[in-house]
């Protein structure tokens, strides 16, 4: 196994407040890596650091061989590294299919309508729906359509931003299963997220965020069974 | 749900009486309405007026003239219309067409009888055709009121054989054309108004009654020969003038404004880009024109072929769009409308002041660059009146063919476009800019080509502006243009073409037709945006999905996109 995505003393600030404070981390090819963390953690920043979105004070994002912290947005969806990001984003006024062709929008190949079919596979009720605004969808369809379109850019690793955010126990466990499967096509994945329980038992490792720094890391058995990870973020004494 | 439950100042009270009304009495709806269309239709016949100097002679019966004939006209809808309610189809709704129609032939009659009692000296002096139209209108209106209301069922459209389908295109695009030239014809401001009030009613009452949705349904599976149809009918116009460039020169000012709110509405339309100083890329596109014509006063001893000259219009407005475009739009829209707001003054200034007093003198400073020549295409001079079959085509109509090319080639380019990747790309900037990042869009970049081929195309009409009005000043580019491009595509509907061609022609036609709203056009035009985006924000013709962005809540209408996706999905 070789770092698909390594992260080094990242530091981001939104104008002088630091919201992460020199973190690293890895993830491997064909891992599910947890980031959690409560609210303010700097999770959400992490991520759309590595995407592009924000920019870095300093440190280093290299994915698959390449730094990224200079390389526009569009260019790193080109690269391999799609992201479904926090709060879904969808576009509410289009419909299911045209959202997930836009999730292709960095292709210009033919394996886009197979894609779609893939997507609609790992989500039967997409293609039930394939015609209707997204906006009218309920919160778990919408997640698994921000998930589709993600998956239509045929990433090398998927960054999902908490895919379980206000989503019914049921349907959050329809998603991470649908995580699982990811996996096993090929596709790895850094998971950020609040439910901490979810997240880590399906992580192969994890990392705790507190306040912009990892305070603990693990796999994700060991951080389950952590004293620590129970107390802060399972509730149990 | 009916329509009366919109108006918010109907009570409720007020709305159950109607309803209860409706129920005891809306079978005899029709009646009411054949009764009130057939008394318009006699009022056609009767004399309106004592004095033949008024509203172009509408004094004598049985010889109809004028607004005798408007009158009929709305008699035969209101009959039809009548006849239908009998029928009660269900792909028609002719009680909410019949209560369009009733409420213009009201204003209609009320105008009428207003404008010959106002030219006359006295209500005394209308006579018996006048009153009679009005008794009719009341009827009519009644008629409408009373009638029941129908859910339409789309489903049940009847489906025509093609070629009848192509002929009902052919013959409505006939009238269109019959109509304009008659309607460009009216002189008499007060003639005027009643036809258009006329036009009006008629319009508003097919697409109320659910035949407009038809006819565009025909369209929508006959896009092709419609677009033929619609580009031959605006060919043959200029045959219809027989020689007279009156209505020609004003039709060409139509197609300059349209050809660049067309292009204004790429950048505003489908990227979303909001840019209050658009008409500066016109003006680039003119004064390139200017400056490389046979123009004693040009100041550039260069006279390439006009082709040339077009496509460097193009190349130095799109270059000024990039220049502008590339600091302003890595940030938020706002920011933007005042950039391009400044750049649209700097743009006229700067015209104005490259006199060669302060700095080189490029465009003869407020004078302008006057006496620019003809253009000549091979030997035919664009100056002269040409005959074809027996017709004379002025000066202007040689200028009208040559924008027609131009019209369509901007319509082209926005078509492809918004139906290519790149267009989606804008959609997804329009609706959530940070999600389009995500995904992979680069918004940077396409906003930026947005706003480079809306400059290059406004350049390239420029060029062709700068030789059909034969000079070129900075004071026609002031912010007020930019502003009225602007209005026009929100008038007519953001993102559509038919929409701004709507728009512009609306926009461009009532100043030089009617008097009055010359005077006071910026008051009209602003009262005419206010009621727009408080009864139907997304302009006169709009896309079903621009609708929904205004009208969330409307599930009929979702349905109806829904099936459109689907539609197309196969």
């Amino acid at each position: 196994m070789s770092a698909m995505l390594e992260v080094k003393d990242l530091v981001v600030s939104y104008g002088k407040i630091k919201a992460v404070k020199g973190i690293s981390f890895t993830v491997d090819q064909g891992e599910v890596v947890s980031l959690i963390g409560t609210n303010g953690a700097g999770k959400t920043t992490t991520l759309r650091t590595i995407s592009g979105l924000l920019r870095p004070v300093s440190g280093s994002i290299v994915f698959d061989g390449r730094d990224l912290t200079k390389v526009a947005p569009h260019e790193i969806v080109s690269l391999g590294l799609a992201h479904s990001p926090e709060g879904r984003r969808i576009f509410p006024k289009l419909s299911v299919e045209e959202n997930l062709l836009l999730g292709a929008f960095s292709r210009k190949d033919k394996g886009i309508r197979e894609d779609l079919a893939a997507a609609f596979e790992l989500f039967p009720i997409l293609e039930e729906r394939r015609a209707q605004p997204a906006g009218t969808f309920s919160g778990g369809e919408q997640q698994m359509l921000a998930m589709g379109r993600a998956m239509m850019s045929r990433p090398k690793m998927l960054m999902l931003d908490e895919p379980s955010m206000g989503l019914s126990p049921l349907m959050m466990k329809r998603i991470m299963t649908t995580v699982t499967t990811l996996q096993q096509q090929g596709t790895t994945i850094l998971l950020v997220e609040q439910n901490a329980q979810a997240a880590l038992r399906r992580a192969t490792k994890g990392y705790v965020l507190e306040v912009g720094s990892i305070v603990l890391s693990g796999t994700g058995k060991e951080l389950l069974a952590s004293d620590d990870v129970r107390k802060a973020y399972l509730g149990e004494d | 749900m009916s329509t009366v439950t919109h108006s918010p100042d109907t009570t409720d009270t007020e709305l159950s009486r109607l309803d209860r009304l409706r129920e005891q009495h809306g079978d005899r709806a029709a009646i009411l309405a054949v009764a009130g269309g057939a008394l318009l239709l006699v009022s056609g016949l009767l004399s309106w007026s004592y004095d033949n100097r008024i509203l172009d002679d509408v004094s004598v019966r049985f010889y109809p003239l004028g607004i005798q004939l408007y009158a009929m006209l709305l008699g035969i809808v209101a009959l039809a219309l009548g006849v239908l309610l009998f029928r009660r189809p269900q792909w028609l709704n002719p009680g909410r067409g019949l209560r369009a129609v009733g409420w213009g032939s009201v204003v209609f009659a009320l105008a009428g009888i207003i404008a010959v009692a106002y030219q006359a000296g006295g209500l005394i002096n209308v006579n018996e055709g006048g009153w009679v139209g009005l008794a009719g209108a009341v009827l009519v209106l009644a008629g409408g009121l009373l009638s029941p209301h129908v859910d339409l069922d789309v489903r049940t459209w009847p489906r025509l054989p093609s070629w009848a389908e192509i002929l009902v295109i052919v013959v409505m695009l006939g009238l269109l054309l019959f109509a304009t030239a008659y309607t460009l014809n009216v002189d008499d401001p007060a003639t005027f108004g009643c036809l258009l009030i006329t036009l009006l009613a008629v319009a508003i009452g097919l697409v109320g009654s659910g035949f407009g949705e038809y006819l565009g349904f025909i369209g929508q599976n006959n896009r092709r020969p419609l677009l033929l149809a619609a580009f031959l009918v605006a060919f043959l116009f200029p045959f219809t003038q027989d020689g007279s460039d009156a209505n020609m020169s004003i039709a060409t000012q139509i197609l300059i404004f349209a050809a660049t709110a067309l292009g204004l509405n790429i950048v505003v339309g489908l990227a979303g880009l909001l840019d209050l100083g658009y008409i500066a890329f016109l003006g680039t596109g003119a004064y390139v024109g200017a400056m490389l014509s046979k123009s004693a006063f040009a100041t550039i001893g260069w006279n390439p072929p006009f082709l040339v000259v077009m496509l460097l219009g193009m190349l130095v407005a799109s270059i000024f769009g990039l220049i502008i475009g590339s600091p302003t739009l890595r940030v938020s829209g706002d920011y933007l409308a005042i950039v391009t707001l400044g750049f649209g003054e700097i743009f006229r200034l700067a015209m104005f002041n490259l006199d060669g007093n302060n700095g080189p003198d490029l465009t003869n400073g407020p004078n302008g660059i006057p006496g620019i020549p003809d253009l000549n295409f091979f030997g035919f001079d664009f100056g002269q009146t040409h005959t074809v079959a027996g017709i004379p085509l002025g000066r202007f109509s040689n200028y009208y063919f040559l924008l027609l090319l131009l019209i369509a080639f901007v319509i082209l380019v926005f078509t492809r476009l918004n139906d290519s990747r790149i267009g989606r790309g804008w959609v997804a900037i329009r609706e959530d800019e940070r999600a389009a990042e995500a995904m992979g869009v680069n918004v940077f970049g396409l906003k930026l080509l947005a706003f480079a081929v809306g400059a290059s195309l406004a350049g390239l009409a420029g060029t062709i502006k700068a030789h059909q009005d034969t000079s070129v000043t900075p004071d026609q580019y002031i912010f007020l243009e930019s502003a009225f491009l602007l209005a026009a595509v929100v008038l007519g509907g953001m993102g559509t073409v038919a929409g701004v061609l709507v728009g512009a022609t609306v926009l461009k036609l009532l100043p030089e037709k009617a008097r009055i709203v010359n005077d006071y056009r910026l008051l009209i035009f602003g009262l005419l945006l206010v009621v727009m985006m408080r009864f139907r924000p997304e302009g006169l013709v709009a896309s079903k999905r621009r609708q929904l962005e205004f009208h969330e809540d409307d599930e009929e209408l979702a349905e109806i996109v829904q099936s459109e996706h689907l539609e197309e999905a196969k």
